[in-house]
């Protein structure tokens, strides 16, 4: 009983903290969506109110719709992160799987030498990737960003994945085995369903810096009709004026996907943070 | 049909062996039992014969055919894991049913066979359910449905009965025993459980280190055993050891004496020692008597004996239940 008063501060002070930082993390957001939808005189104005009667406006949209191929770089955003994120759990998949389930030599250094591009910044290499890209004629395609994607994701799929995998009971993939199922549909149809919570995990952390990116899609694909959504929101950013009106409404825009698919995804996350955390 | 013989039989894991040279043919309908500590390469030779784990030297053959790089699902055998493994994402029928429809059987078959294993397994109000919803028992049964209906050569079980608690792992070494007489097939069943071992076989093969220590019914295990590991393996309590000048007296190393084959008398015997400790399980009483210069030795009598902590008794063993065994262990014939 006489525990009780600290647990209780000691709870007030957990969830001061993480309200805390939850108001941090969450404000800068919502003074994007508030100020989308107000007139540029009040965007100076009050920055800080939300859009009333005389405030609201959807100029900023409209500029949006107007200007450039907004739905295009929209759907461009979306193919080539949905195209990377499904070859990289893919490929990322299948080759955990072969790394925790088969014996063989050479098993732990490959490993290694996949996990080491956690620690490598893909970046690094764009002169190369360019010039790779430029002979084999994939300058300004959707198909050499998602090529690059997949391997900037791939070595932290494989990490989280091998781990995973490593959980995954034995007597089920061999029950499988006995019933005559392929080592295809062993993984497909029985580890890969077990795994499914180290899946969304994986899928959300390799998403968003894939749909936030700004360096690639400059570099690889800046024609006009390979333009992703952050690049296409560059445009109301100008040298001397910018039309913060529709670059706050284009990030707006640009924000709504990855929500939708961070809500649909964030129970299984949770499970997969903590997954071993707690037995 | 359904005969399985192991020739010479090795399987190294990098510097360690695990099965050091296994020799044994189990004739059909045989139900036989691989007993254990673990690590003594029960479940690995199990996996062998399953064609799970490749071994390394040696064949294995299947109603004399050599079977030793044939996947496992052309072996024409069921296994049943410690771990029920079924398929989370099927219903029990769908478990059951996906090994057949691998082999392309008609669907008719497939109902028939499914239908029929349900019925032998009380299992047809739990059909249409998923594991998840499905008790340990349950879930087990399911198991044993699975490898049922697949009507193999051979039935193979890995420690079934090891996740079940105690009440329940006696109704499914019943529920097994009844099956075995129903399928009349040759089944090849692992445990470390010597009171499922003795329960269940035809025939025991105890293993120790990777090799076979004894290839025996039951009871002659029980009775002759080949060498001190299997006296100390089977038979519960513990076979009594007795190593020195007492044993040099009958021409042996070390003697053994069982717990129920020792005579208890309060004035006259041929060891005196004093009560240690005493268990009462109610058919039975243990008495652990501290004798000089021998050690401990468990005494095993019928029903509630009444005998007190510290006092003084005298042991006699039955002569003709003395077991001998020379320097290196072996049994010396009588």
């Amino acid at each position: 009983m006489k525990q009780a008063p600290i647990l209780r501060m000691r709870r007030v002070a957990v969830h001061t903290v993480l309200g805390a930082y939850t108001l941090v993390a969450i404000l800068p957001v919502l003074l994007i969506i508030m100020n989308s939808f107000k007139d540029r005189k009040s965007i100076f104005a009050q920055p800080l109110m939300p859009p009333d009667a005389s405030s609201f406006s959807l100029i900023g949209y409209e500029t949006v719709m107007r200007q450039g191929d907004f739905l295009g770089y929209f759907q461009n955003s979306l193919i080539v992160t949905v195209g990377s994120i499904f070859f990289i759990l893919l490929f990322g998949a299948m080759a955990a799987f072969a790394l925790t389930e088969y014996r063989f030599r050479g098993n732990i250094f490959l490993f290694l030498f996949l996990a080491l591009g956690v620690m490598v910044p893909i970046r690094l290499g764009t002169v190369g990737i360019l010039e790779m890209m430029a002979k084999s004629g994939l300058v300004n395609t959707l198909t050499a960003l998602i090529l690059v994607y997949t391997a900037q994701g791939l070595p932290l799929a494989v990490f989280v994945l091998s781990e995973f995998m490593r959980t995954v009971s034995d007597d089920l993939k061999n029950a499988g085995r006995i019933d005559g199922l392929s080592e295809y549909v062993v993984f497909f149809r029985l580890v890969l369903p077990v795994v499914r919570p180290a899946m969304a995990t994986v899928a959300i952390f390799s998403m968003i810096p894939i749909w936030n990116d700004l360096w690639f899609p400059l570099i690889l694909a800046p024609s006009e009709s390979t333009k992703t959504i952050t690049l296409g929101a560059q445009v109301f950013i100008g040298q001397f004026v910018t039309n913060w009106n529709a670059v706050l409404a284009a990030l707006t825009l640009s924000i709504t996907p990855v929500l939708i698919l961070y809500v649909l995804f964030s129970r299984q996350l949770i499970r997969g943070i903590t997954a071993g955390a707690v037995k | 049909m359904g005969s399985l013989s192991l020739q010479g039989v090795r399987k190294s894991f990098g510097d360690f062996e695990a099965i050091k040279g296994v020799d044994l043919d189990i004739p059909d309908g045989e139900f036989v039992v691989f007993v254990g500590p673990s690590g003594c390469g029960k479940s690995t030779l199990l996996r062998i014969i399953a064609g799970l784990e490749e071994h390394t030297t040696g064949h294995v053959l299947i109603d004399d055919r050599v079977v030793d790089v044939v996947p496992p699902a052309k072996r024409g055998i069921a296994m049943v894991f410690q771990t029920y493994a079924l398929y989370p994402h099927l219903t029990a029928r769908g478990n059951m049913e996906l090994g057949l429809k691998q082999e392309g059987t008609p669907r008719a078959e497939i109902s028939a066979r499914v239908a029929e294993a349900a019925r032998m397994l009380a299992l047809e109000p739990l059909l249409d359910r998923r594991p998840s919803e499905l008790s340990g028992g349950q879930r087990q049964r399911v198991a044993i449905g699975r490898a049922v209906v697949r009507k193999p050569r051979l039935f193979l079980f890995d420690e079934p009965l090891s996740n079940l608690d105690a009440g329940l792992r006696v109704n499914t070494r019943l529920e097994i025993a009844r099956l075995r007489r129903l399928l009349k097939a040759t089944i090849i069943y692992v445990t470390h459980d010597q009171v499922e071992a003795m329960t269940l076989a035809d025939r025991i093969v105890v293993l120790n280190h990777g090799r076979i220590e004894q290839v025996g019914s039951p009871l002659e295990l029980y009775r002759r055993p080949a060498n001190l590991f299997v006296a100390g393996f089977i038979g519960s309590p513990k076979m009594n050891f007795v190593q020195g000048t007492e044993a040099e007296t009958l021409d042996a190393h070390t003697i053994g004496i069982r717990p129920e084959h020792i005579e208890t008398n309060l004035e006259i015997g041929h060891w005196q020692g004093e009560i240690a400790h005493i268990e009462h399980l109610g058919t039975d009483t243990y008495l652990y008597v501290d004798v000089p210069k021998i050690g401990t030795m468990t005494v095993r009598l019928d029903g509630e004996a009444d005998y007190s902590l510290g006092s003084s008794i005298f042991l006699t063993p039955r002569r003709t239940h003395l077991h001998r065994f020379d320097a290196s262990g072996q049994r010396i014939a009588a």
